[in-house]
C-alpha cells in the first residue's frame, strides 16, 4: 500500500507555480524525507495530502486511495504543521481534552507520561511554552491520536540539537511500536540521512527524484575518468550531473548494473551528493513555460 | 476464476467508512475556545443588565409618581412632567440608540474572530485535520455560538422592554412599531444579533482577518438595518387598507421621506403606522398598519433574519470546504 500516491499534481498561486507536475508514490512503513530548499514545494504538498489545499490539477489520494480530507484520511493521518500551531490561550491539558474530544481515538495516558518524562507542566498555557516544548507538545498531540500515518511540517526547525534528537527518537520509537509511517519534511537533510527509508527531492516546485535510499545508492555511481572520453560515454549513460576539470571529467550517473567503461574508475555517491546533484541538476530546472515557483504559504 | 465473482472483502474499505466523531463532543469543544468570548459576552450583557434594571426601578418609580400627580395642571406636576420628558426621555434616548447598535457590536466582536482567528495564528491547520473533519467542526461551532448569544441577547432584550415601557406611554410619537423601538423588543433583538454573529463569522472567513471582518461586519449591519427600516418593514404582508377615517380622526397624516410612511405628530400610542392615503372621490383611503399587527411583524422580521443566519453559516461551511489555501 501507498500512503501518499500523486498523479501529475500541481498547485498554482496568481502566476507562479508551487508545486508541478508532481508523481509519486510513497510507499507504507519507514520514514519518507521530503527534502528540499526553502520555496521547494514541501509544504504545499504536505498541505494537499492533509486536505488543506486544494489542488489545482492532478490527484492526490492516501492510505492506499482514499480521497485526502475523507473521514477514513483524516482518522489515521496526523498533521503537524509548519511552526506547529497550538490554541495559546489554552492550557496543555486543554489541548489534550480538545484533541481527544475531536477524534475518535486518543491516547490520553500516552500523551499525559509523555508530556510528565519532557517536563512540560500540564497547566501551564500553550503560549507560554517555549518554542521547542509547542512543538513537543504537537508531536505528543499527533502522535497521541495513534495515526497510521504522521505528516510532520519541518517539525525540527524551532528545536535546539539536543531535542531534535529527543524528538526524532521519539519517532521513531513510535514506528517501531505501531508501525506507523512517517513523512517528514526538512530543509536540512544531515539529520535525516540515517533515519529516512524514503527520500523525496524536491526543487524549484518540481519532483527531482523520489525512491527507496538504499536503492538510490545502490544505482548512482560517480564516474571519474578522461575528459576527452567523457562526451561518448555522458551521451550512453543516464547522467545526472556532469562535472568536469582540464582533463578529468566526474559523471554521476544513474546506472544501476552497468559495466563501468574501461579506463574510468567508478565510487559510491553519500546521499547528500546525490540530493546536491539531483538540485543543481541542469535537466531539471523549472519549465521555462510557466513561471518561476514560489514558496507561498498556505 | 471463482475469485471474480466472490464479494468485496470487508475490512479492505472499512477505513473509508469510518463512524463519525460524534456531533455532542462540539459542546465541549466550543466552550474550551471560547469561553472567554462567552463569559465576556455574558459579563458585559449582564453588567447593561443590572444597569437597565436599576434605571428601570428609577424611571418606574418616576413614571407612577407623575400618573398619580393630581391635579395634573399645579406645577409640581407639571414639574415632574417635564422632568420625565427631559432628564429621564434622555436617558431612555441613549439607552435605545445604543441597543440599536449593540447587533453591530455584538457581531462584530463575537462573530469576527470566530473563523478569522484561526486563519490569522494558523491553527486552522491543526482544527482541519482532526478526526472530526472541518464541516462538522464549523457548523457545530457556529449553531452552539448562534445559539448561545441569541439566548443571551434575547433574555437583555426583555430587561431593555420593560425598562422603556413608561415611554411608550409618555411619548406621542413612539409606538412598538416605531423603527428604533421595533428592533429592541420581542425576537427582534436577539435574531439582529444572531445575523451579526453570522454575518461576523462569514466575513472573517472570506477577510482571513479579524479587524478586517469586525470593520466589515459594522458596515453590513448597519447597511441592512438602514434598508431595512427604510423599505423592507413597511412591504411585509400586514397592511390593512380602510376608509374609516374615525381610526385616524387625531391625524393630518405628514408623509415623510425615509420611512415611506410617518407617526402623526399627535397621535396616542396605540396609533397604526400610515403608510399612504389616498383620496378615491370624496372618499379618503388610508393604507396602515396597526400596531395588534406587532407580534406578526417581529416573526416575519426574525423568520426572515433567522433564514439569512442559516445561509451564512452555509455560505461559511462552504468557504471551509473550498478553501484553498
Amino acid at each position: 500500500m501507498n500512503v501518499i500516491e500523486t498523479g501529475c499534481l500541481g498547485k498554482r498561486y496568481g502566476k507562479s507555480w508551487a508545486l508541478l507536475d508532481c508523481t509519486l508514490a510513497v510507499p507504507e512503513g519507514g520514514l519518507a524525507a521530503l527534502v528540499g530548499p526553502n520555496g521547494a514545494g514541501k509544504s504545499t504538498l504536505m498541505n494537499m495530502a492533509v486536505g488543506l489545499t486544494v489542488p489545482t490539477e492532478g490527484t492526490v489520494t492516501v492510505l492506499g486511495g482514499r480521497h485526502v480530507g475523507s473521514p477514513g484520511a483524516l482518522d489515521d493521518i496526523a498533521f503537524m504543521a509548519q511552526d506547529a500551531p497550538v490554541y495559546k490561550n489554552l492550557s496543555v491539558a486543554d489541548m489534550l481534552h480538545l484533541t481527544k474530544n475531536l477524534n475518535r481515538r486518543f491516547d490520553q495516558s500516552f500523551a499525559r507520561a509523555r508530556l510528565a518524562e519532557l517536563d512540560i507542566p500540564l497547566n501551564k498555557k500553550s503560549g507560554k511554552l517555549s518554542g521547542g516544548q509547542q512543538a513537543q507538545v504537537a508531536l505528543t498531540i499527533a502522535l497521541a491520536r495513534r495515526p497510521r500515518l504522521l505528516i510532520l511540517d519541518e517539525p525540527l526547525s524551532a528545536l535546539d540539537p539536543l531535542a531534535r534528537q529527543d524528538f526524532m527518537a521519539t519517532v521513531m520509537t513510535a514506528m517501531a511500536d505501531d508501525g506507523m509511517s512517517v513523512l517528514l519534511s526538512s530543509h536540512a537533510l544531515a539529520e535525516l540521512e540515517r533515519v529516512a527509508d524514503y527520500l523525496i527531492v524536491l526543487g524549484g516546485g518540481r519532483l527531482r527524484i523520489a525512491g527507496d535510499i538504499g536503492d538510490l545508492l545502490a544505482e548512482h555511481l560517480m564516474l571519474s575518468g578522461p575528459a576527452a572520453e567523457a562526451d561518448a560515454h555522458a551521451a550512453r549513460l543516464e547522467v545526472v550531473q556532469d562535472r568536469r576539470a582540464a582533463a578529468q571529467a566526474h559523471l554521476l550517473v544513474r546506472s544501476a548494473g552497468r559495466p563501468v567503461p574501461p579506463g574510468w574508475e567508478a565510487h559510491s555517491v553519500s546521499l547528500e551528493e546525490l540530493v546536491l546533484a539531483y538540485l543543481r541538476a541542469p535537466g531539471s530546472k523549472p519549465a521555462g513555460a510557466r513561471t518561476e515557483p514560489a514558496e507561498v504559504a498556505p | 476464476m471463482t475469485v471474480l465473482t466472490l464479494p468485496a472483502q470487508p475490512g479492505q474499505d472499512a477505513g473509508h467508512a469510518v463512524r463519525p466523531v460524534p456531533w455532542r463532543r462540539m459542546i465541549w469543544v466550543t466552550w474550551a475556545q471560547h469561553r472567554a468570548m462567552l463569559i465576556g459576552l455574558t459579563a458585559v450583557l449582564g453588567a447593561v443588565a443590572i444597569f437597565l434594571f436599576a434605571m428601570g426601578l428609577y424611571v418606574h418609580h418616576n413614571f407612577s409618581a407623575l400618573m398619580a400627580c393630581r391635579p395634573q395642571a399645579s406645577p409640581a406636576c407639571q414639574a415632574l412632567n417635564s422632568s420625565f420628558n427631559s432628564t429621564d426621555w434622555t436617558i431612555a434616548n441613549t439607552l435605545d440608540i445604543l441597543m440599536n447598535l449593540a447587533p453591530a457590536l455584538i457581531g462584530a466582536f463575537t462573530g469576527a474572530a470566530v473563523m478569522a482567528r484561526e486563519l490569522e495564528t494558523g491553527t486552522f491547520r491543526y482544527a482541519w485535520t482532526q478526526g472530526i473533519g472541518r464541516v462538522r467542526w464549523t457548523i457545530a461551532k457556529l449553531v452552539l455560538l448562534g445559539v448561545a448569544i441569541a439566548i443571551l441577547t434575547w433574555a437583555l432584550s426583555q430587561v431593555f422592554t420593560w425598562f422603556f415601557a413608561p415611554f411608550l406611554q409618555q411619548q406621542d410619537t413612539l409606538t412598538v412599531l416605531s423603527a428604533t423601538v421595533f428592533d429592541t423588543r420581542g425576537i427582534a433583538f436577539a435574531a439582529w444579533c444572531l445575523m451579526s454573529f453570522t454575518v461576523g463569522a462569514f466575513l472573517g472567513m472570506l477577510l482571513r482577518r479579524v479587524i478586517a471582518a469586525m470593520a466589515a461586519t459594522l458596515g453590513v449591519y448597519l447597511g441592512l438595518a438602514v434598508v431595512t427600516w427604510v423599505c423592507l418593514r413597511q412591504d411585509y404582508p400586514v397592511a390593512l387598507v380602510t376608509s374609516n377615517a374615525s381610526l385616524f380622526n387625531y391625524a393630518i397624516n405628514r408623509q415623510s421621506g425615509a420611512g415611506g410612511g410617518s407617526f402623526p405628530s399627535t397621535a396616542p400610542n396605540n396609533s397604526p403606522w400610515v403608510l399612504s392615503t389616498w383620496n378615491v372621490g370624496r372618499t379618503v383611503w388610508w393604507r396602515y398598519i396597526p400596531v395588534s399587527r406587532f407580534w406578526p411583524m417581529q416573526f416575519i422580521e426574525g423568520g426572515w433574519l433567522l433564514v439569512l443566519s442559516v445561509l451564512l453559516i452555509a455560505a461559511t461551511v462552504w468557504l471551509v470546504r473550498r478553501r484553498a489555501a
